[in-house]
């Protein structure tokens, strides 16, 4: 009897101690072996980005010129005014107003009141406005004899940095603008405002400043980022509601923000057998469109090629209209009439970034002149079409050069001024510079040699840094979430690193543009959008994405069945029989 | 390639956004734009007629056809088109303007400084022996050789990313080519173009023997033509007709070349050749004769108007009397050219000129057979490979080599590209003769490492006059892992075909001013002295079984192991957990029984 229970106990000793072997040992080996390797992630800061608060400031400067303040209005400046706007923009693109605003060099007020929206973008505007009387330096600018000289004058004192603004308030005695113009937006960061002679009399700085600020706010409008720019920019984080297509349409017409993009001029001969063409494509690219793309070079990275091709065919025949005595195309077959050239434009082979394509059609002689029509039958005068984030096409006839005894094939240089004036004009479309009409009494100046103001250029900052930081912010919370959802993934280090980067690119990007820096802050989004769609797109993300549960059961089955039925089995027999001798014992006591 | 798909998917889905293009009206805002752009140019130029007086373009473009009836009754059909531009790719931040040159290839060239290019893709096997030397050799499969600048710093990763958009515009599986089968050889591909590099280090050679060429690698090809293919000689490349053919192949080279016989100025060239060999059986004809439409469906109608020459030879040289085979429409305008060695006539056809065509505006040439006799010229350099040995261990690779020539030795570069799994016995190197031992006078080994590079091996072998050279190794067939095999592994495995390069002597003088006006098939190959001529031979390239194990097994080792650990373990554990205890020892059957009768007796038992 004493025997078998110590053989029992050793059994159920060497059980225990099987089982305690498997738990400590077996099953850590396990987990640790089959283990995914998933690198650490700042998972807590991504969150944080999620709910995106864009805080956007720009300086504004307002001087003063001699007789626009009153000496005793005179003693109040240089004053600071900080003005804030709140917005926040939610899925249905609905907007509260919350205009809130802290006078006299006080720091502006924080907005405590202000209601939380999880999970939505919350815009906040801020001007820092600082007004001050001019010097003597920019009161000669100023009476320079037009607007245009005082502009280039003006900013030759002083550069103003990348997202500032100077506006400059002239009495209304001065000669620099015309009639009917109360405003001049120059070519460089400054606009000059008219103040009348009743604004003025008797009244306090406050007044004088109230009343100024509907026509300071114009100009901010359309010198600085204005909402309507920004939340389109934001379209990619905010569903628009199908309610407002226009503004849809400019957002869709402009290409995405990229790091670079290729634009490729390409002249379409379908004809070579009668036409010989001939553009000077170098020199035209020199004039016309380098200075504008050297102007723009902050933004992105430009390429430019062109080329020929031979025997390209539109898609349509295009229709003999005899009320025009031309062949005509309508806007709605065009579609169908890019597709088989598309396919020998051929892609860039050698980079990755969108294509901006321009193309010159030169049609063949049976169909020649040829004209587009648009939607209303008319005719385009430009005889040029652009399509969305594609490019465009000009349709160039050179049916003039066809006489009676003409010989084929016929020599033609290209006109590249007309060419050139179209492509440029679509160029500056797709990117995104709108040329919006400026309110009534503003006189808009041309832009210069350079095809872009520095203002135009500022506006595109602004609204690309905020696209980019929105962009970069949905690849990231939507890659957290991703590796969040499924545990199959493997994080490597690298990943890692691509998200740190771009989470800390991102907040310093967010920073610089609450400061104001617009230069550094674009630069920051871009390689914050760089480095998360690294992240985003690595491929070895994927090698363990698929890797269904029902082969890892057939697996393992055949080790873990056979080996873990005995050690439960025994498990539940101790576990019985103790129960059963506490239970003999406390019917002993009893 | 599963998961390449779903990758591709998801950038897919992330990249088209749903959008319907759409189409508006450009408004030029003539103030902004035309008047500030006319204000920088003074005044805008006005749209002319040019005069007579246009400016030279820097670029030219050559088309022609060269049709060689073969001795047995086959056509060799050899299309070369040459695009040439006076430009300098390597230039910094350079805006490229194309004309002819195609942008795709141009861009490959500027990005990744690409001195030269040679690529090819070719179905089916030349036969030397039948149909003599073509004028551009090529391997079956996928052959792709590239010289980088010396300013490239990591060539590798260049090499890399270059096949890789090659692979793009070639629609071609050229993505496979990585370190386990690209060579840097030694003295084997040197520069057919300008420049005289020796460090090898900038070369990368690579082939694909178990690529499949077919529609999709012509399509984009013919793009890269100025005419594409709907003028001049390229209509007549219809993949119905070409790829039933029983050799067909395909090259683009791009290499830079003088311009004049001085080399002042140079300029790069862009070659693109079509070999093909149409099958008299295969094609089901009774008659022997031949026809541009019977071979390609087509008839010629005109030449590119691009091309400053669009020419089509005949080479009649075996049938100098019209006793052979009858061309029609007859030609009386003829051309000699020395062409790998010997002195060939050919009937030419201009396509720039209108009487070309004749009266029904279209060329089709007819070529009758008379008799068919006649022999043909052995080709003096050929050579062939074959795996012997038995069993799924060892094996050995033989190459033979023939020198025809009657009296001439001549020296010859072997190339050997063998991939790692065959691991080669080096020291079982032999190369013999007639019947005595051929030592080389040059040896370049490196040997493999496993997954990561293949053997190389190089020699010059001098080949006695009318001999055989044989060259044999030894090999190992290695055990690859499960996930390493290819789908089909029982098919077995491709190895390259070796490469023999030599100077061959040559009966005629050859020329060797480069730059002179010469058909282009005769030009491609550089010459540098009189004597001799160079010729590269691809061999057949092997099939070699290795050991495959059944696929099915890992699953299968799985549960076998996992049921013996279990048994053992099973039994371990219950050695240990049970409890023993003294039994009685059982009773004897006898007295069991005895027990049995006792009992119904109701004696006590025993």
């Amino acid at each position: 009897m004493a025997i078998t229970e110590v053989e029992r106990r050793r059994g159920q000793l060497a059980a225990l101690s099987i089982a305690a072997v498997v738990i400590i040992v077996g099953v850590p080996l396990w987990w640790r072996t089959t283990e995914t390797y998933r690198a650490w992630l700042p998972v807590s800061q991504i969150k944080d980005l999620a709910k995106l608060q864009l805080h956007l400031s720009a300086d504004v400067e307002v001087v003063f010129a001699r007789g626009t303040v009153t000496p005793e209005q005179q003693k109040k400046v240089p004053l600071t005014q900080t003005q804030d706007e709140e917005h926040t923009v939610d899925g249905d693109l609905l907007m509260q107003f919350m205009i809130l605003r802290s006078q006299n060099m006080k720091p502006a007020r924080s907005f405590d009141s202000q209601t939380f929206f999880p999970e939505d973008t919350t815009l906040r505007y801020r001007y820092e406005t600082k007004y001050r009387t001019a010097t003597i330096m920019e009161e000669d600018a100023l009476k320079k004899p037009t607007a245009a000289e005082a502009d280039l004058s003006l900013h030759m004192l002083s550069e103003s940095p990348c997202g500032s603004l100077v506006v400059y308030v002239i009495p209304e005695s001065s000669s620099l603008l015309p009639e009917d113009v109360n405003v001049y937006i120059g070519q460089r960061r400054t606009a000059l405002v008219r103040i009348s002679a009743q604004m003025r009399v008797g009244k306090t700085l406050e007044q004088l400043l109230a009343q100024l600020e509907p026509q300071i706010k114009q100009v901010l409008q359309v010198m600085s980022f204005s909402h309507t720019d920004i939340t389109v920019a934001l379209s990619d984080r905010v569903r628009f509601r199908p309610g407002n297509k226009e503004s849809i349409a400019d957002s869709m017409r402009a290409f995405k923000s990229s790091p670079g993009y290729e634009i490729t001029f390409s002249l379409l001969n379908p004809d070579p057998k009668s036409h010989q063409l001939h553009w000077d494509i170098e020199g035209a690219v020199q004039t016309y469109i380098q200075p504008l793309l050297t102007k723009l070079s902050p933004l992105a990275n430009f390429s430019m090629d062109s080329q020929t091709l031979y025997y390209t065919m539109l898609g349509v025949t295009p229709r003999f209209d005899s009320s025009f005595e031309a062949y005509t195309l309508n806007a709605d077959s065009l579609a169908h009439v890019i597709n088989p050239v598309e396919a020998r434009l051929g892609s860039n082979a050698a980079s990755s970034n969108p294509v901006l394509n321009f193309l010159l059609y030169v049609p063949d002689i049976r169909h020649s002149p040829l004209y587009i029509h648009d939607h209303r039958k008319q005719e385009v005068p430009s005889n040029a079409f652009h399509s969305p984030r594609w490019g465009g096409i000009m349709v160039y006839n050179v049916n003039g050069f066809y006489g009676s005894e003409t010989e084929f094939p016929v020599h033609v240089n290209i006109n590249m001024a007309k060419v050139m004036g179209v492509f440029l004009a679509q160029l500056r479309l797709l990117l995104g510079v709108q040329s919006l009409s400026p309110p009534p009494g503003f006189l808009v100046a041309p832009c210069g040699s350079t095809g872009l103001a520095d203002w135009e250029l500022d506006r595109l900052m602004w609204s690309r840094s905020v696209e980019n930081i929105a962009t970069a912010t949905t690849t990231i919370t939507s890659l957290a979430q991703l590796l969040d959802q499924i545990g199959n993934i493997v994080i490597n280090d690298n990943i890692a690193q691509q998200v740190s980067s771009a989470v800390t690119s991102l907040q310093l990007a967010m920073a610089e543009l609450e400061v104001g820096n617009l230069g550094f802050a674009l630069q920051y989004s871009k390689e914050a959008i760089l480095a998360s769609e690294k992240a985003f797109f690595d491929p070895s993300l994927l090698h363990l994405l698929y890797f269904p549960d029902d082969q890892k059961f057939a697996i393992y089955i055949p080790l873990f069945l056979p080996m873990c039925v005995p050690i439960l089995l025994s498990m539940l027999k101790i576990v019985s029989e103790a129960r059963q001798r506490r239970r003999e014992k406390q019917a002993k006591k009893e | 390639y599963f998961y390449v798909f779903i990758f591709k998917k998801i950038f897919w889905l992330k990249t088209k956004q749903p959008r319907e293009r759409r189409w508006e009206a450009t408004e030029v805002k003539e103030a902004a734009t035309v008047d500030a752009a006319a204000d920088i140019q003074g005044t805008s130029a006005p749209e002319t007629v040019v005069p007579s007086s246009v400016p030279q373009p820097k670029d030219d473009f050559q088309e022609e056809l060269v049709i060689r009836p073969l001795h047995s009754g086959d056509i060799y059909a050899s299309f070369q088109f040459r695009t040439l531009w006076d430009t300098d790719f390597m230039r910094e931040n350079k805006v490229s303007h194309y004309r002819l040159f195609p942008k795709s290839l141009g861009q490959v060239i500027s990005k990744f400084s690409v001195r030269e290019l040679h690529i090819s893709f070719t179905q089916g096997y030349w036969r030397t022996m039948q149909w003599g030397q073509p004028f551009i050799p090529s391997p079956p499969g996928a052959e792709l050789w590239v010289w980088f600048q010396d300013s490239v710093t990591d060539v590798d990763a260049t090499w890399k990313e270059l096949t890789n958009v090659l692979s793009g515009i070639f629609c071609a599986s050229l993505n496979f080519i990585d370190s386990t089968n690209t060579v840097q050889p030694s003295a084997s591909f040197k520069p057919l173009g300008l420049g005289n590099v020796t460090d090898h280090s900038f070369l990368r050679y690579a082939t694909l023997p178990r690529e499949i060429v077919c529609t999709e690698n012509l399509t984009p090809w013919k793009k890269l033509l100025p005419c594409g293919s709907k003028a001049g000689l390229a209509v007549l490349l219809k993949s119905e007709k070409l790829f039933h053919s029983s050799f067909h192949s395909q090259a683009v080279h791009i290499r830079s070349v003088c311009q004049d016989w001085q080399c002042k100025t140079t300029s790069w060239e862009l070659r693109q050749t079509l070999n093909s060999v149409f099958d008299l059986h295969n094609s089901g004809q009774t008659k022997r004769e031949w026809s541009l439409f019977k071979m390609f469906s087509r008839t010629l109608t005109e030449a590119c108007p691009l091309a400053s020459s669009s020419k089509l030879y005949i080479d009649i040289t075996d049938n100098p009397q019209g006793e052979q085979f009858e061309l029609s429409p007859a030609t009386s305008l003829l051309s000699q050219a020395v062409v790998l060695g010997d002195r060939r006539t050919f009937s030419v056809y201009d396509l720039t000129q209108e009487t070309t065509f004749g009266t029904v505006r279209s060329l089709n040439l007819l070529i009758r057979w008379k008799s068919n006799e006649g022999e043909m010229l052995r080709p003096l350099l050929h050579a062939e490979r074959y795996v012997a040995g038995y069993g799924l261990q060892t094996g050995e690779i033989h190459t033979l080599m023939y020198n025809n020539h009657p009296y001439r030795s001549f020296p010859v570069l072997l190339l050997d590209s063998v991939p790692w799994y065959l691991r080669l016995y080096i020291h079982t190197l032999s190369v013999t003769s007639k019947g005595k031992d051929n030592k080389p006078s040059y040896i370049h080994y490196e040997p493999s490492k496993d997954r990561v590079k293949p053997h190389l091996l190089e020699m010059l072998i001098q080949l006695p006059p009318n001999s055989v050279t044989e060259v044999t190794v030894q090999f190992e067939r290695a055990l690859l892992k499960w996930t390493e095999y290819p789908p089909d592994p029982n098919h077995g495995f491709y190895v390259g075909s070796s490469v023999i390069s030599s100077l061959v002597p040559s009966t005629v003088a050859m020329h060797t001013n480069s730059t002179r006006e010469r058909p282009l098939f005769s030009s491609f190959f550089p010459c540098k002295e009189e004597s001799s001529y160079f010729v590269r031979i691809y061999t057949e390239p092997l099939l070699v079984n290795l050991p495959t194990p059944d696929f099915s097994m890992p699953y299968n080792v799985i549960c076998l192991t996992c049921t013996v650990v279990a048994v053992g373990y099973g039994s371990l554990y219950n050695l240990l957990t049970r409890s023993f205890q003294i039994e009685e020892p059982n009773p004897g059957l006898a007295k069991r029984i005895a027990n049995v009768i006792r009992r119904m007796r109701g004696v006590p038992p025993l």
